[in-house]
């Protein structure tokens, strides 16, 4: 309890925190918005998945919330914070479980209310376009999934910073491990190997819990999507635990 | 000078003196390896014995094409013209497929491909990738004058459908090949005339019809496009075949070249008492890769180039960034109180550093990656010696201008991991974008623009606008021309690296 409200209180105080959750907001209304009036008809009818498009902006402001969980944890590496912290609460495990608690609780109610408010503008501007809207039913799981795409985010990327101890390579790590991997399956021409690798990359697994329609045409379903993304957030923090556990601070 | 000389030399040892720095640049060199062998891992050229290798015709400009189209033809001997009326031209496109539907037997409908051919052709000999001059009449791009695969001339507007029948003539008078179209065939308009040397005494000349891969994008799953297409076919009338001149007076063959569909010369062709009915598939154009074309390009190979970008974005932040964090800062600027040649030695040091590692990493994806595909029988669409050489040279320029816009980013933000997340959002996240949700036009939009576009030096064959396809960046086709998409990154570095400059004179270290 002691080092929940120990991390509670660097992380208020810390002037970078309220500027990157409100960029974490803004960018995802703001990125749904713009995909939303920038989506065109692929195939005739327009079955667009309106959910998914709306949602678009996680893909950004998952880059944020990865800072702010690197930040959470390298900023005390590169200011050598980490050896007064883990002098007061030499449990250290503690510390990285009330790190993460913090950050998901921020990250949680950040996404709590930009995940909505980019549902609602990303509908009024596909409705206004005279797109078909499908898979209404499924929007409720889109969002709060979307919501927890963003938690596992940020405990994956703290776990990579508590192993690499360097924010600049923790940052480096996650956002190559959630850009990357996709593209890299683009390219591919192998369909077989183009699915393998969709199914196992963070970033396209755990974005499937947006997809409202054609699920049977998904790489993988929505919720073991996310498990998949669940998995390497545990092995992350996982690996940054035992970093953190065995290294000198 | 010589002071500019020192400091690089400073900032040099900085550089290699820090063994995560080294090992950073050792990655982004073994990235771009690692993750560009992935594309394409495996192919059926070459694995089914003998004959299975894919290998396409080369036409006379020593660059791939596609040959196959069904064939009306006669020996043509000297000096003559062939004149003939298209009254007619249907076809049959596939049906796009509904994607909630499970996977079926792919099913076509009536339609025409934009780019379904069906007129005169005068060739070399019957070997596919021979050289040629044809006029005819197309699905939707009006009447057209086209030799040698990759030479292109436009007639007059309207398809058959809509404007209703079309004489075509094709003259040889030596070299020179003329072709006309006219609505009457009394009024006669000259499409383009053009001159074949080499072209043998005896040619084939006769009436062709061929129609190309059909391709089109269907929304894909999270973002991720894909695109359905198939073989389609097409068929045309022709009636007053006329022959003047060209030697003595020979019968007509029916000829399949090259693989055009499934059907056999005896069913693609029918002789009555007006004329030909043909039926024909395939194209007569450059060979492209992407949804209607076959095969990798080398581009695809080089994927690995965005794994090497985020490490040497990171590395150029962190190079800027420690000095500020470990106050060494105050120590560069007291030995070189000249800030801007501190910042153009900064540039130099890992810009240098991140060309090497660029241009080795993408040496060896280019020449072996080419080798390891091949073997796994996967067809690789070639590309020049030139362009090879612009595609590593390109990549190491690509990753060398990264890092210094990233060394101007690291200037302006001075944090470490926030520098890091703005540079590798705003270089890599538009291509994401641009290839996922974004439709083709906003997509090409971003492309021209962010400073993805860039990624356009690493093109290794070039979009032809007479051959349709989804030409994609995942496929490796971009907007823009090499270099003039380089010189976007080039801008924004640029922008980046004036605005540090101005910001580190006036600012305390």
């Amino acid at each position: 309890m002691r080092a929940l409200h120990a991390e509670w209180t660097k992380v208020r105080t810390s002037p970078g925190t309220v500027w990157l959750l409100l960029a974490l907001g803004l960018v995802i209304v703001a990125v749904g918005a713009i995909a939303a009036a920038g989506v065109g008809c692929a195939a005739p009818g327009c079955p667009v998945d309106t959910a998914r498009i709306s949602l678009t902006g996680v893909q950004v402001g998952q880059a944020v919330v990865a800072i702010l969980a690197v930040l959470a944890m390298g900023g005390e590496y590169s200011n050598g914070l980490i050896r007064t912290t883990l002098t007061a609460l030499p449990r250290r495990w503690d510390v990285l479980v009330a790190k993460a608690a913090v950050v998901v609780v921020l990250v949680a109610v950040t996404g709590a209310v930009a995940v909505p408010a980019t549902a609602a503008v990303g509908r009024f501007i596909l409705t206004d376009r005279g797109m078909l809207r499908l898979g209404e039913d499924s929007l409720p799981r889109a969002m709060l999934g979307s919501v927890l795409y963003l938690l596992l985010i940020a405990v994956l990327s703290l776990g990579v910073a508590a192993a690499t101890r360097d924010s600049a390579t923790a940052i480096g790590v996650v956002l190559g491990l959630l850009y990357v991997l996709p593209i890299v399956a683009q390219a591919v021409d192998d369909p077989e190997w183009q699915e393998r690798l969709l199914r196992l990359a963070p970033m396209s697994a755990g974005l499937s819990i947006q997809a409202t329609t054609d699920l049977d045409s998904l790489p993988i379903g929505p919720w073991p999507g996310l498990g998949v993304l669940a998995a390497w957030a545990m092995a992350a923090i996982a690996i940054g635990g035992g970093v953190l556990l065995r290294r000198d601070a | 000078m010589s002071g500019l000389v020192r400091t690089v030399r400073a900032e040099w040892t900085k550089f290699r003196t820090v063994r995560g720095w080294m090992i950073g640049l050792l990655a982004a060199a073994g990235l771009t390896v690692g993750l560009g062998l992935l594309p394409g891992l495996q192919g059926s050229c070459g694995k089914q014995g003998p004959g299975s290798e894919c290998r396409a015709p080369v036409g006379p400009d020593g660059v791939e094409v596609t040959d196959s189209f069904s064939f009306v033809n006669r020996p043509l001997t000297g000096d003559g013209s062939l004149t003939a009326r298209v009254t007619s031209l249907t076809g049959r496109i596939p049906t796009t497929p509904d994607p909630s539907l499970p996977d079926g037997p792919m099913t076509t409908r009536a339609g025409l491909a934009p780019w379904a051919k069906a007129g005169l052709i005068i060739k070399a000999t019957t070997r596919p990738g021979s050289a040629y001059a044809a006029v005819m009449a197309t699905g939707d791009r009006g009447t057209r004058m086209q030799h040698n695969y990759l030479y292109d001339v436009a007639g007059s507007p309207g398809s058959v459908a809509t404007t209703g029948p079309r004489w075509l003539r094709l003259t040889r008078a030596g070299d020179t090949i003329t072709a006309a179209e006219s609505r009457d065939g009394l009024q006669w308009t000259e499409v383009g005339a053009i001159t074949l040397p080499d072209l043998p005494d005896t040619v084939y000349a006769g009436l062709f019809v061929t129609s190309p891969q059909h391709a089109e994008a269907i929304s894909g799953t999270l973002g991720v496009s894909g695109a359905a297409g198939g073989p389609t076919e097409a068929t045309a009338t022709f009636d007053r075949v006329t022959v003047s001149g060209g030697g003595p007076n020979a019968p007509w063959a029916s000829t399949v070249i090259g693989e055009s569909g499934s059907r056999s010369a005896a069913e693609a062709i029918e002789s009555n008492a007006e004329g030909f009915r043909v039926t024909g598939s395939g194209d007569i154009a450059p060979a492209v890769a992407g949804a209607a074309g076959a095969g990798t390009t080398v581009t695809q190979t080089l994927v690995g180039t965005f794994g090497g970008l985020i490490v040497v974005v990171a590395l150029g932040v962190v190079f800027i960034t420690t000095e500020y964090r470990r106050g060494l800062f105050r120590t560069t600027l007291s030995a070189n109180p000249r800030r801007g040649q501190v910042l153009a030695a900064k540039s130099i040091v890992i810009g240098g550093a991140s060309f090497v590692a660029g241009v080795v990493g993408a040496a060896v994806v280019v020449v072996l990656g080419q080798q390891l595909l091949k073997a796994n029988g996967v067809y690789v669409l070639p590309a020049t010696i030139g362009t090879q050489l612009r595609l590593i040279v390109g990549t190491g320029a690509l990753l060398a201008v990264a890092a210094v816009l990233a060394v101007g980013l690291g200037v302006l933000v001075r944090r470490s991991a926030a520098a890091v997340m703005i540079a590798v959002v705003f270089i890599v996240f538009p291509y994401l974008l641009a290839m996922s949700v974004l439709p083709a036009g906003a997509g090409g939009w971003l492309l021209r623009v962010a400073p993805a576009a860039a990624f356009a030096v690493q093109q290794s064959t070039p979009a032809y606008p007479q051959v349709a396809n989804l030409y994609t960046p995942a496929s490796g086709y971009f907007p823009l021309a090499p270099w003039a998409g380089f010189a976007v990154l080039c801008g924004w570095a640029t922008l980046a690296l004036v605005v540090a400059a101005l910001v580190v004179r006036r600012r305390d270290a």
